[in-house]
């Protein structure tokens, strides 16, 4: 079995998650070669082939260009998995690099077991188990599904060029919103998810926050009705955070926000719902109501 | 100017999902539908730059399903779209990405149309090819997970979110695609003037065998739950009872409570 492994590479760094594409090759037991768009001078410290294209000619974004250099690396390897990371350039590149060579594309892999792949649906409550029918599949994997493997070495490099006219143009990167709040430091955080149903409701959660001595966290939905500043985001694309407690008021658990907030040392968890998702990682679930339950236990700690 | 937007209706998600007969999704008696978040932010995008256009400018709205999908495309009538397709199909979620994808292609094909809008994914399926394989499939330019869009003479100027809230902004020429993400506008609420307007635009009602030519490409073998990582604490009952456990709880595990 080979795979051919699709690595990061962003504002002129090669990204660390490209270490869990060799976490899942390895876990998988096939051979591996590795693309990049990146530079020679930051080799990844891996001891295979490596497919490498210059990122400062070949653009960090530029999806038909990218498109075409895994093609070629394609031809040359023929290998039966070709794996991106599910990430904003895997679910962009990996339907292109498929629909090229009309092979099967199963997204967001989780686990596999016997030539058949895990993946999460139903905004992570049920999960399906995808076959491939082609020969050549197309994989996606969750971010942090496999553990990321840096077994070391240098890589012999082969060099790719592929020359293609784009109509999209990548016109540069702009940073995220500055953060007035340093989420990552905070040692308690009690965050509003959609369950609490109305920006009104902010200040309920704001004032446990504040009973237990933490900061306001949000996740995405809540961010973008404008309840709460982004700088609140906890998740993917928000904040990371690490508290010693985490309290999810109305979160069901998507993987986006699991992503932000899971390394928490105590997570409780208020829901409604006793199959949300966030139960799966809560060290205490409690089903009722978040506007009963939030005040009554603001109130209590208060006391 | 001609545009689509392609809309799906998902399930609730807050409902409580059971496997299906065959095993392979889920049964969808007592649930209730409605258009995928995602969409929303596609339509709602694709109404506005209707608007700006104005006359001129005709946006279609497509969705692939069985009858209960006129829900979801009466309400993108209603927000502002022109017109619909409806691709009737009552198995549609037995077909893979690449098979929905290639229905979309195969109506949208012969259609000139300038600038085709989809969510990046689907709430249930969640496989976010769909859009890009369309894009792919009729060789049109595309950008996925949007959260800025502009339109002007030709071009597209978007922003893509990437990890960590950091955003790449990136021009394109149409024709094109692009995948919607979760906070690129504020997806309007349908007004009741608008609901009836709505009710004389027109729906197309085309077969899906019309359009279908392709084999699937890939199949789910099994729909369940999760396996149940166990551990975790759940509590019910009384709000005051919970309290106290839970109070007690944090007081006996965590150092912030005293
Ligand atoms: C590329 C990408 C990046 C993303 N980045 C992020 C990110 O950084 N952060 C993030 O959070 N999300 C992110 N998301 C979105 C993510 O997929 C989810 O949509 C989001 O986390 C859901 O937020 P939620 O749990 O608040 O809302 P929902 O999923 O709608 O859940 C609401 C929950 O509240 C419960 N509830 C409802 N009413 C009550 C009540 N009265 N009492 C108690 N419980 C109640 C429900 O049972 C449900 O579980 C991203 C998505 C994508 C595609």
């Amino acid at each position: 079995m080979k795979t051919l492994l699709i690595g990061e590479y962003r504002d002129g760094k090669l990204l660390e998650s490209t270490y869990e594409l060799l976490g899942f090759a390895d876990q998988l037991g096939a051979e591996s070669a590795l693309l990049l768009v990146g530079s020679e001078s930051q080799l990844p410290a891996y001891s295979g082939t490596l497919y490498i294209a210059d990122a400062a000619t070949c653009g960090e974004y530029n999806p038909d260009l990218h498109k075409q250099l895994v093609l070629n690396a394609v031809q040359q390897e023929n290998p039966d998995y070709i794996v991106f990371l599910h990430s904003s350039y895997g679910w962009d590149l990996a339907p292109r690099v498929a629909a090229s060579l009309k092979a099967a594309q199963i997204s967001e892999i989780i686990a596999f077991a016997d030539g058949s792949f895990e993946v999460g649906c139903c905004n992570a409550k049920m999960r399906r188990s995808v076959k491939p029918n082609s020969s050549t599949t197309v994989l996606t994997v969750q971010a942090g599904a496999f553990p990321a493997l840096q077994a070391g070495g240098t890589p012999t490099v082969r060099k790719l060029t592929a020359d293609v006219t784009s109509p999209l143009e990548f016109l540069g990167y702009e940073p995220a919103e500055k953060k007035d709040v340093d989420l990552g430091k905070a040692e308690i955080i009690v965050s509003a998810g959609r369950g609490i149903g109305k920006k009104d409701n902010v200040p309920v959660i704001l004032a446990l926050a504040k009973a237990l001595g933490g900061e306001l966290g949000a996740s995405r939905p809540v961010v973008d009705a404008g309840w709460v500043e982004h700088s609140h985001q906890v998740g993917t694309t928000g904040q990371t955070v690490s508290p010693k407690l985490y309290v999810a008021c109305g979160i069901s658990g998507a993987i986006q926000h699991l992503a932000g907030m899971k390394k928490s040392d105590f997570i409780l968890a208020i829901n409604k719902d006793k199959d949300a998702p966030i139960g799966e990682i809560a060290d205490v679930l409690v089903v009722a109501d978040v506007m009963q339950f939030v005040p009554a236990l603001t109130a209590k700690i208060a006391a | 100017m001609k545009l689509l937007v392609c809309i799906k209706q998902v399930p609730d998600l807050e409902s409580r999902f059971k496997p299906d007969a065959a095993g392979v999704w889920y049964n969808e008696t007592d649930l209730a539908f409605r258009m995928n978040e995602y969409d929303e932010y596609a339509v709602e995008q694709a109404v506005q730059l209707r608007e700006k256009l104005g006359d001129g400018c005709e946006l279609t709205v497509l969705s692939i399903g069985p009858d209960r999908v006129v829900e979801a495309i009466k309400k993108a009538l209603a927000m502002g779209c022109d017109n619909a397709a409806h691709i009737q199909d009552s198995a549609a979620s037995s077909k893979d990405p690449w098979q929905i994808a290639s229905i979309i292609s195969a109506y949208a094909k012969d259609k000139g149309f300038d600038i085709i809008f989809t969510g990046m994914q689907s709430q249930d399926r969640g496989s976010a090819q769909v859009g890009v394989t369309v894009a792919e499939q009729l060789g049109l330019a595309c950008t996925t997970t949007i959260t800025s869009f502009d339109y002007d003479n030709g071009t597209i100027t978007a922003k893509r979110e990437l990890e960590g809230g950091i955003k790449a902004a990136v021009k394109l020429k149409t024709p094109a695609l692009v995948t919607c993400q979760l906070g690129l506008n504020i997806p309007r609420y349908p007004t009741l003037p608008n609901i009836m307007k709505a009710k004389k635009k027109e729906i197309t009602a085309i077969a899906v065998a019309d359009l279908l030519k392709e084999a699937a490409l890939s199949t789910t073998t099994s729909f369940h739950p999760p396996a149940k990582k166990g551990g975790g604490i759940v509590l019910e009952g009384d709000v005051a009872d919970l309290v106290e456990k839970v109070i007690a709880i944090l007081k006996d595990k965590t150092a912030v409570l005293r």
